[in-house]
């Protein structure tokens, strides 16, 4: 029986690589062109695709263009209303918001991509070797999935942050400890259908090793799978890093993102400082939603690219 | 049947068991050991060796976990030094008034999310379903605490219709006896449950309707009305009990965050109070119960469904 879970992409796209018979290299280079169309055409996507592209850009770049002083606090420019000097005003110990902005996206995009990929890289394998060992190894490796995901994310998240002494590396680590488990299932789906495959069977027959097979057979024919879902892990990965840092949790003052920036501007909800709120909650919201537009996107092409073959 | 079930059953349980390792891990990760964490930092180095005696944390790893299990089979999930009280008075405490917030946000969005769903699908590429379906995109991506905080905002700072705070008190009833100040809490819950039902609601209306019982039930001219309701409603509501025992985890995360945001004497705000003061009992003993609460939900879920579609139990 199939678990439907909001938000989570439909698992089993079973052969996404498999090569038609008579299929070339060429071949295989087409189809990424028809799903670089399909993704093209989706207006969704490319809007997703160009709000990524300016934060980055916003984040990295800009402070090049627009500088500010991020390390002083200035107490004789506190919370001033934006204006000429400050275009989105300063903040409760005087630094400029618009800098502070750029400073916030820095790391939260940094955490977001970095624990995505770690826990992409590590779900991944992880699925991989379960569906494709099977058996008891599977069963135990799976159980080990199913435990960690029965603590809902933001109590483990929470329990680890307030465990550990929490800075960027550490953050990285706790957000991947929980954003690993999907692709560790969606994968092992994937591998428990490929393993049975004649190419998988032909290379163990010819004496392939385990990690050969694995690394070479199993884990870039489930990229399909893996790249959708390394997106919306991206999404899930900032809002986890904008709920703990909103809730007090994230890395301590010097070092800021979107979450602690919102989480410092409420104290001053009552009275009208629109832009320690706004910018801020702004900025989380339009880069999660970008990334699940692109994911949703790339889950769409794919399967397109799956119906037409 | 039997044999499906009890294969869910000895899942669940391994999983609860795994839960209770991952805990015990990090009971003896916490920061100065175990003694040290649970104790908390002002326990004099007498009081620490005592507790470490006392508590077993001298003897081999094994029996150590031997002895964290049957305490947690009798109900003790451990002092929290900090508030002075069991673990368990104090989830006893609290444990109801989330109840209340978790069930009335769970009303409110199936009664939104279930004719709001089979609108979109009957009426789906209208514009009504896009806008709505555009609506539920951005809620669903919308961080809970951003849309806690705007409906502050909104209701309480700029129009003044309710109060930004949850209702404070001990008691269910006394939470109860406010119930404007539950508006805000409640509605923020629900919208992040309304957006991901609508959108599986949409999905699996549509797969309904095009059924050969649909189509035939339109040929021999049946009303539309006795078709969406007894037809459609009726199939397509099979799913829904699946997300709903799925979708646990998902809102225990939500009631975290909510009930933080709005200061609602709850669960969460316990466990919330407890990661940012370090009270490490609380944060473990709510562990432990957050995720069997999560494992009974997935569990109930799959044998409801077995009891609710027939192809299940054949398969």
């Amino acid at each position: 029986m199939s678990m439907i879970l909001a938000g989570e992409p439909a698992p089993e796209v079973p052969g996404a690589e498999q090569t038609p018979a008579g299929g070339t290299v060429a071949a295989g280079g087409s189809a990424w062109r028809m799903i670089l169309a399909v993704f093209v055409r989706n207006r969704l996507a490319v809007l997703g695709v160009g709000i990524v592209i300016f934060m980055v850009l916003f984040s990295f770049l800009g402070p090049v263009f627009y500088h500010t002083d991020q390390v002083h606090t200035r107490l004789s420019l506190i919370n001033l209303a934006p204006g000429h000097a400050h275009p989105l005003g300063t903040d409760n110990v005087g630094y400029d918001v618009l800098g502070r902005l750029m400073l916030s996206g820095q790391s939260s995009i940094i955490v977001g991509l970095s624990a995505a990929l770690l826990a992409t890289v590590v779900g991944t394998l992880w699925g991989a070797v379960a569906g494709y060992v099977g058996g008891a190894v599977d069963a135990v490796m799976m159980r080990v999935v199913d435990s960690v995901l029965a603590i809902p994310p933001l109590i483990l998240i929470l329990l680890l942050a307030s465990v550990f002494k929490v800075s960027t590396p550490v953050l990285i680590l706790v957000v991947a400890l929980v954003a690993w488990l999907a692709p560790a299932r969606l994968v092992r789906g994937e591998a428990i259908s490929l393993r049975t495959r004649e190419y998988v069977q032909m290379a163990k027959a010819m004496g392939g090793r385990h990690v050969w097979i694995v690394l070479r057979h199993i884990t870039p024919n489930a990229i399909g799978t893996i790249v959708v879902q390394a997106t919306f892990e991206v999404a899930n990965a900032i809002l986890l890093l904008a709920a703990l840092s909103y809730l007090g949790l994230g890395p301590a003052p010097p070092a800021t993102n979107w979450g602690s920036m919102l989480s410092d501007g409420l104290n001053y909800i009552y009275e009208g400082k629109w832009w320690l709120i706004y910018p801020a909650g702004i900025a989380i919201v339009l880069t999660v939603v970008a990334f699940n537009f692109i994911g949703d996107a790339l889950r769409a092409a794919l399967e397109v690219r799956l119906q037409e073959r | 049947m039997t044999a499906y079930l009890a294969r869910r059953f000895v899942q669940a349980v391994a999983v609860v068991f795994g839960v209770t390792v991952i805990v015990f891990i990090i009971i003896h990760a916490l920061p100065g050991g175990p003694a040290r964490g649970l104790m908390g930092p002002e326990a004099s180095a007498l009081q620490v060796h005592e507790f470490i005696v006392q508590n077993g944390y001298d003897q081999p790893l094994p029996v150590q976990y031997g002895r964290f299990i049957g305490q947690l089979v009798q109900g003790n999930l451990g002092y929290s030094y900090h508030y002075n009280q069991t673990v368990t008075a104090l989830l006893g405490q609290d444990l109801p008034k989330s109840l209340v917030l978790v069930g009335l946000a769970y009303a409110v969005a199936l009664i939104v999310a279930i004719p709001l769903g089979i609108m979109q699908a009957v009426r789906r590429n209208s514009l009504a379903d896009y806008v709505t379906t555009g609506a539920s995109f951005v809620a669903y991506s919308m961080p809970t605490f951003w849309l806690g905080i705007l409906l502050i905002l909104g209701f309480a700072i700029s129009w003044r219709l309710l109060p930004p705070e949850a209702p404070q008190g001990a008691t269910v009833s006394a939470v109860l006896s406010h119930p404007n100040a539950m508006v805000l809490p409640v509605v923020t819950l629900a919208l992040v449950s309304i957006a991901a039902f609508s959108r599986f609601m949409r999905s699996s209306a549509i797969e309904t309707l095009v059924q050969d019982y649909i189509r035939t039930a339109r040929a021999m001219g049946v009303p539309e009305r006795i078709i969406l309701l007894r037809h459609l409603l009726r199939n397509s509501l099979i799913p829904i009990v699946t997300l709903i025992g799925l979708s646990l985890p998902a809102t225990i995360s939500g009631a975290v965050i909510t009930e933080s945001v709005f200061n609602y004497p709850g669960m969460g705000l316990l466990f919330y109070t407890a990661a940012t003061s370090h009270d490490f009992p609380v944060l473990l003993g709510s562990t432990v119960v957050f995720a069997t609460a999560t494992v009974l939900g997935s569990l109930l879920a799959d044998v409801l469904y077995a009891v609710v579609d027939p192809r299940v139990r054949l398969a």
